[in-house]
């Protein structure tokens, strides 16, 4: 059984593999630095008839790829998790309804896919499955036509701002040894600073991002030093150098290892993404793509993968709401 | 007409907007809103009207020249008609434009589909 | 032992801090807007619209049309040249350069409500274009003729008075 280490941390006894991971991207991904670490770059304005049939379809290749490469039957998945930023997750759900097989839906916004992996791990690690799959997505047109203004509306985006990531990412989680495994994972609290600019919510999960980390490192009493690489969700340039000052405000100061999916999905001078990547595909997909196939070679042994969410939605930011954020910590060895 | 005042004040509404829009949380459909009412107030106060016949186009281009027309219409009516006026003047006025952009817009949608943006 | 107390007291103290931390930290990192550039095309390309509206209607006129007729037909020029230019998906490419300088002229409403149109098509007619093709322009003119009213309204009492 897994134990409770800290006061949001649990390690597992029985480390769950993470035995295949399966991405999908766009184009602007595509062509960004991580373009050829992607299992399959597809069209995104084609791929489907619309952009959200467009990541429906992202979403299941993302998973079929998972399952194909270790040449697993869908019928061996004995629960789907997943999840996505439209409302309702009917990414995700679209997507796996196909496998006809059990179904837990997630949401914590672009840090679903750390939540999936939680829940998986515990999962398993309690014996209710043997083999799990999980999966996140997010489409950059899917999410602009229900949280901002339309496509061909010519407007100018605020220098804070980020790129919603195309892209989906899924995995297999089971017990199969000589995988990465997930040894122990720090689950994040509601984390809200009264940030209210939705065009800077790399700023406003800055915090969270912090707090996960920190209080995962105290509960596993490890530092930076410790792990090969520290790696946030969609935090960009602007967030993560809120996130480090933070960091070095705590006396974590020497982070050299420390990075972010948003600053590595993109190139933010060539490319124009404004701050860099977000969304929940953001943190899935260079996951299920560079991040893994660095652990997968041994070029990485050890990985703290802490995903950050923003929680509002439309109506409670029109209702002058503030930005809650999480993040949940991921702890992989190899 | 003077074209270096057409392009001076037309310039100068945007300029504004600009930096509105840079500098607030205000995003551009809200300062469309905020263009179109202070064209209508400054109309109904007087104070477009000199800078229409300045700047012609310079003025009645940008949105509060929307306001500066339906307060115009608004006031030509009521004195045409009367009380009715006040209902009719307004649109009366704007229907070309708005009655353009639906009938684009809907012939636009059914040809175009929208693209993300790379 | 004392190490755990240290800890766990670190952490329900970390929160508070990291909030104090990062009233400051917020401050320091937002970037300056690159107001000058901006400006600068907002004042060139919004000038140009407008420069390009006056040359339409003095040609209009030219061909012996009245001045209020003129006015018209260059207005409905340039909500078609932006119908076109945002079907054809360049017209948010120059808005992304112009910012405020295409938002602000009649372009900028044409363009809200044709990329509505465009947009929302995959929901179908009604509750798709129908239902969508004001999401941006409705609010302009909600206020406009609410205003307008309310000024005529005023206008026509003042001529009752007098």
């Amino acid at each position: 059984m897994a134990k409770k280490i800290g006061p949001q941390t649990v390690k597992l006894r029985t480390p769950v593999a993470i035995e295949s991971t399966g991405s999908v991207a766009g184009t602007m991904e595509g062509l960004g630095p991580l373009g050829s670490y992607f299992d399959l770059i597809v069209d995104e304005d084609n791929f489907g008839d619309t952009f959200e049939k467009t990541e429906i379809k992202m979403h299941s290749k993302a998973i079929e790829i998972a399952l194909q490469k270790i040449e697993a039957e869908s019928d061996s998945i004995d629960l789907f998790v997943g999840g996505d930023l439209l409302n309702q997750i009917v990414a995700a759900t679209f997507a796996i309804s196909e496998y006809s097989r059990p179904y837990w839906g997630v949401y914590s916004a672009c840090a679903s896919f750390a939540e999936s992996l939680q829940i998986a791990a515990t999962t398993i690690e309690a014996g209710v499955a043997e083999r799990c799959s999980v999966s996140v997505s997010s489409h950059f047109s899917s999410v602009e036509r229900q949280y901002r203004t339309p496509l061909e509306q010519g407007s100018q985006s605020a220098i804070t701002s980020q790129r919603t990531v195309t892209a989906s990412g899924g995995a297999i989680i089971g017990q199969s040894k000589g995988a990465p495994t997930i040894v122990s994972f720090t689950t994040g609290k509601i984390v809200d600073f009264d940030c209210c600019d939705i065009a800077d919510m790399g700023t406003a999960m800055a915090p969270a991002a912090a707090h996960t980390i920190i209080t995962h490192f105290l509960a596993t009493k490890t530092s930076f030093k410790d792990y090969d690489l520290v790696v946030t969700g969609d935090l960009a340039n602007l967030g993560f150098n809120v996130a480090k000052d933070l960091l070095a405000s705590e006396g974590y100061v020497d982070i050299g290892n420390f990075s972010d999916c948003g600053k590595l999905v993109f190139d933010t001078d060539a490319q124009n993404v404004g701050q860099g990547g977000s969304g929940a595909g953001c943190s899935a997909s260079v996951f299920c793509s560079y991040i893994y196939k660095l652990l997968d070679s041994k070029q990485l042994s050890r990985v703290l993968f802490v995903p950050t969410g923003a929680l509002m939605s439309p109506l409670t930011s029109f209702q002058d709401g503030s930005i809650p954020a999480i993040a949940h910590a991921v702890q992989i060895a190899r | 007409m003077n074209y270096l005042w057409v392009f001076l004040v037309g310039g100068t509404l945007c300029i504004i907007a600009q930096i509105i829009v840079d500098n607030t949380k205000y995003v551009s459909g809200q300062i469309l809103v905020m263009y179109v009412v202070a064209g209508v107030v400054l109309t109904a106060l007087g104070l477009y009207e000199p800078l229409v016949e300045l700047a012609g186009s310079g003025a009645t281009v940008p949105l509060t020249g929307f306001g500066y027309s339906l307060v115009k219409g608004t006031f030509s009516a009521i004195d045409e008609k009367g009380f009715i006026g006040i209902f009719t003047g307004g649109l009366t006025a704007t229907s070309a434009g708005i009655c353009a952009a639906l009938v684009f817009g809907y012939l636009a949608s059914s040809v175009v589909k929208p693209k993300t943006k790379i | 032992m004392s190490t755990n107390n240290n800890n766990l007291q670190n952490e329900s103290l970390l929160e508070q801090r990291l909030r104090e931390t990062f009233k400051t930290v917020k401050q320091d990192s937002r970037p300056k807007a690159e107001n000058a550039k901006h400006i600068a095309r907002a004042f060139g390309i919004g000038g140009g619209i407008c420069l390009l509206g006056q040359y339409v209607k003095e040609m209009c006129i030219g061909f012996g049309f009245e001045k209020a007729d003129a006015g018209t037909i260059s207005t409905l020029f340039l909500i078609l040249l932006t119908a076109i230019l945002t079907s054809i998906g360049i017209f948010d490419k120059i808005g992304h350069f112009a910012g405020a300088g295409t938002f602000v002229p009649i372009t900028g409403f044409a363009n809200s409500i044709v990329s509505s149109a465009i947009e929302f098509k995959s929901e179908g007619h009604v509750f798709g274009i129908g239902a969508q093709i004001f999401k941006v322009a409705g609010p302009v003119i909600l206020y406009g003729i609410t205003s307008a009213w309310a000024v005529g309204l005023v206008y026509f009492l003042i001529g009752l008075v007098k």
